[in-house]
């Protein structure tokens, strides 16, 4: 494998965010209705409208819907007219924003519109999330993602890496954080020893550990170099963005570490930008898409956190995690404190797939050469 | 500036009703290895995997690239997963050709696939949606309309369709790819065939098939230092265009995103005149009637003119001036997340000189094209042997 190059050839910035307010079941919405408040505001923060995006790139899938096709009647509200150059990944909102990225990379637009919605409320998610299997050997037996991220914790448990301790601190720490975010779905102050008396759903993992079930979208808008310090004051610039997956096979994997997470932070410049002396990675923020809190170490651990970094300030996927939107809002959300100043530097990692198969890692910076100040 | 990139691989399975031999596994593996070996590369040398597939109701399966990772050799590297509607397969191409362009990677292997076997898609197509107009019976029912409303606009005869229908299944005789054998095609045969969307015919629709397709794309660095005997087919132009569904006003038999679309990639590639300056094109023509009214939209011929082109034959393998679907095209093989995929690289072949007993001779620039959704998402791109 040969990179042609891991470093960004052009400044690419997040200049505007939006959200919805993450919730159990949107009762009196659909996916649109959901949506389209998100699309309008994350261009009103700024002044824009669609018409001033080069390229438009969404990530959702069809199996939360239950019916093909469902990106394109979200694409119909946003209203691509004039036609617009768009595309659509059945991925994530965060691989749709590494394919805008990369199209801005080519120097010939400026802007993109990113977005993604996940309403899971309608569907028995962990039915549905069995179909992601293997088709012929794995899925017709039904293996629930809580039951596969349980084999995960427990491997964790056996490695001596991690106790259901504490899983609990991640998830207390996540929804006491969550408090400070009007958005967040689970916002509580609770002491982990409280959360160790709720039952397991499947042992070693109890209800905190698990993520809830959410419906939301996200959106985002990227410009290039000039073009993005003209909308904003403070870009988020993306110093380094980068993927990579792993095999499917759960037995193949050594499910206690993220190997995909460490590579793709390594082709994102993470570790030679901000590694310090002891390897350790300093930077202000780090918003990890570890949907179950056994994963959050796992994690860390792969991008070499130093012990410094705040963790999901915004509260996580443990306090809000719509499926294929969780991902680029920690984008968002990693962006947005860079752009209120509260932070110099930032990664944002999103996952999909069993037991963190695959990663994207997005590092972020006040300043396009990935200086914060 | 985009960097340049080329075509340096191209491989795929033959078409079936059902490849019940492989799993959907065995067949991407299938249309990959081909094209690692016709570019004699390994799995290793590949950079990042782009593979992309119409609906995952059309198997079945979630998200499939996750389970599909281990088999086309992405392990540890960037894998994305593009889903356009029916212009995937040429979105998928064109999603991968920009890792190159962009400068990130330098061998990007692309794959696109459908194996409807394993599900239904006339089914998959049907779920009813609240408030939404229902897809009866798949995509005939959607497009007879407007295939109807192209017919009084340009006062094409009704027999245009059938001549459309039979040469591509001539065509497809000498594509062993192909889907669609029928040794004995002949105009009756499609006449005769039972209406099945008035006025598309059994016989002027696509079949349902399994089936992958597979490109090796690769930075001017490495396609100038290959060592196989084929000539690397260079990008000259590539655009994506996407409109809404539906709203008053919209031009359905010719949208505006198909043309911006084609404008786009004329441009870049310095295409004024496409009848003369392309010399032979893949078209996404699922129902014969497209072939005119594409024809048109892309500029082969003047609004309302496309159909006497193919009634004077210059679309044909044999005799024409300006071949379209050489391969046999959809009409002849409809793997469908695929579709969009073979037509980007048949064209490749073209450009290559390995198309073998569909090869138009001395092939400079070819066209190849992919349409989806309610005709709104159009993916093209022009190849050329010389270096853009």
């Amino acid at each position: 494998m040969s990179p042609a190059s891991s470093k960004p050839v052009r400044p690419v910035a997040v200049v505007s965010v939006a959200q919805s307010r993450s919730v159990r079941r949107e009762d009196h919405r659909n996916e649109v209705e959901i949506l389209m408040p998100v699309v309008t505001e994350v261009f009103a923060k700024i002044g824009v409208t669609k018409n001033d995006m080069g390229f438009v790139c969404s990530g959702s899938t069809d199996y939360l819907v239950g019916a093909p096709f469902s990106f394109v009647s979200a694409l119909d509200a946003v209203g691509v007219w004039p036609p617009m150059r768009e595309s659509h990944v059945e991925m994530d909102g965060a691989w749709a924003l590494y394919e805008a990225w990369t199209l801005l990379q080519e120097g010939e637009l400026d802007t993109a519109l990113v977005y993604s919605f996940g309403r899971s409320s309608p569907s028995d998610l962990r039915r549905v999330l069995a179909l992601q299997l293997d088709p012929y050997y794995l899925a017709p037996l039904w293996p629930d993602p809580v039951a596969l991220a349980a084999l995960q914790a427990q491997a964790l448990i056996d490695a001596g890496r991690a106790t259901e301790g504490d899983f609990a601190a991640v998830a207390a720490r996540s929804r006491r954080d969550a408090l400070g975010n009007p958005n967040a779905q689970v916002a509580k102050d609770q002491a982990p020893e409280e959360l160790l008396a709720d039952d397991y759903v499947v042992a070693p993992l109890r209800r905190h550990a698990l993520p809830p079930i959410t419906d939301g979208a996200a959106a985002v808008v990227l410009a290039a170099g000039d073009r993005a310090r003209d909308l904003v004051e403070r870009p988020a610039w993306i110093t380094g963005i980068d993927h990579r997956i792993e095999t499917h096979a759960l037995g193949a994997r050594d499910l206690t570490a993220s190997p995909s997470t460490a590579l793709a932070a390594e082709e994102a410049g993470v570790f030679e930008r901000w590694g310090s002396g002891s390897g350790a990675v300093a930077v202000d923020v780090a918003e990890l898409h570890t949907p179950y809190a056994s994963q959050e170490g796992v994690v860390r651990h792969a991008l070499r956190l130093a012990d410094s970094v705040a963790v999901n300030p915004s509260g996580g996927p443990l306090a809000a995690n719509a499926l294929m939107v969780a991902g680029l809002l920690r984008i968002g959300e990693a962006a947005q404190r860079i752009m209120d100043g509260s932070a110099g530097s930032a990664i944002a990692h999103a996952t999909s797939g069993p037991c963190l198969q695959q990663n994207l890692v997005c590092a972020l910076a006040a300043e396009p050469d990935g200086k914060g100040s | 500036m985009a960097k340049r990139c080329a075509v340096v691989g191209v491989g795929q399975t033959k078409c079936m009703a059902k490849r019940e031999d492989v799993s959907i596994a065995g067949l991407v593996r299938e249309a990959a290895t081909r094209a690692l070996e016709d570019a004699a590369m390994d799995w290793s040398d590949i950079d990042a995997v782009v593979i992309g597939k119409a609906p995952d109701m059309f198997e079945g399966v979630m998200m499939p690239e996750l389970y599909l990772a281990p088999a086309l050799g992405a392990v540890g590297k960037p894998m994305l997963r593009v889903h356009t509607a029916g212009s995937v397969g040429g979105s998928t191409a064109i999603v991968a050709a920009h890792l190159v362009a962009a400068g990130r990677f330098e061998r990007v292997l692309t794959v696109a696939f459908e194996k409807q076997s394993d599900s239904d898609a006339m089914w998959a197509l049907s779920v009813p949606q609240p408030f939404s107009a229902p897809l009866l019976a798949g995509a005939g029912g959607f497009f007879a309309p407007i295939i109807r409303a192209y017919m009084r606009r340009s006062g094409a005869p009704d027999h245009i369709g059938i001549l459309v229908a039979v040469k591509d299944r001539l065509q497809a005789l000498r594509n062993p790819y192909a889907h669609l054998h029928i040794e004995d095609i002949s105009f009756d045969m499609v006449k005769d065939s039972v209406m099945l969307w008035d006025p598309i015919r059994y016989l002027e629709t696509c079949p349902s098939s399994d089936g992958a397709g597979a490109m090796v794309l690769a930075s001017e660095r490495v396609a100038d230092s290959m060592a196989t005997g084929r000539p690397p087919a260079w990008i000259h132009g590539m655009a994506m265009r996407s409109e809404p569904t539906m709203f008053a006003g919209r031009d359905q038999v010719n949208p505006q995103a198909s043309k911006d679309c084609a404008a786009d990639v004329y441009a870049q590639a310095g295409i004024t005149d496409p009848r003369a300056e392309i010399d032979v094109a893949e078209v996404y023509v699922p129902f014969s009637w497209y072939e005119p009214m594409w024809l048109e939209s892309l500029g082969f011929a003047p609004e309302g003119e496309g159909w006497k082109l193919t009634d004077e034959g210059a679309t044909a393998l044999d005799g024409g001036d300006i071949p379209w679907n050489c391969s046999g095209g959809v009409l002849s093989s409809n793997p469908i997340g695929a579709s969009g995929m073979l037509r980007f690289l048949e064209v490749a072949m073209q450009v290559r000189g390995q198309a073998g007993d569909h090869q138009v001779d001395g092939v400079r620039r070819a066209l190849g094209h992919a349409y989806g959704g309610g005709s709104q998402f159009f993916s093209m791109w022009v190849l050329g042997a010389d270096k853009p």
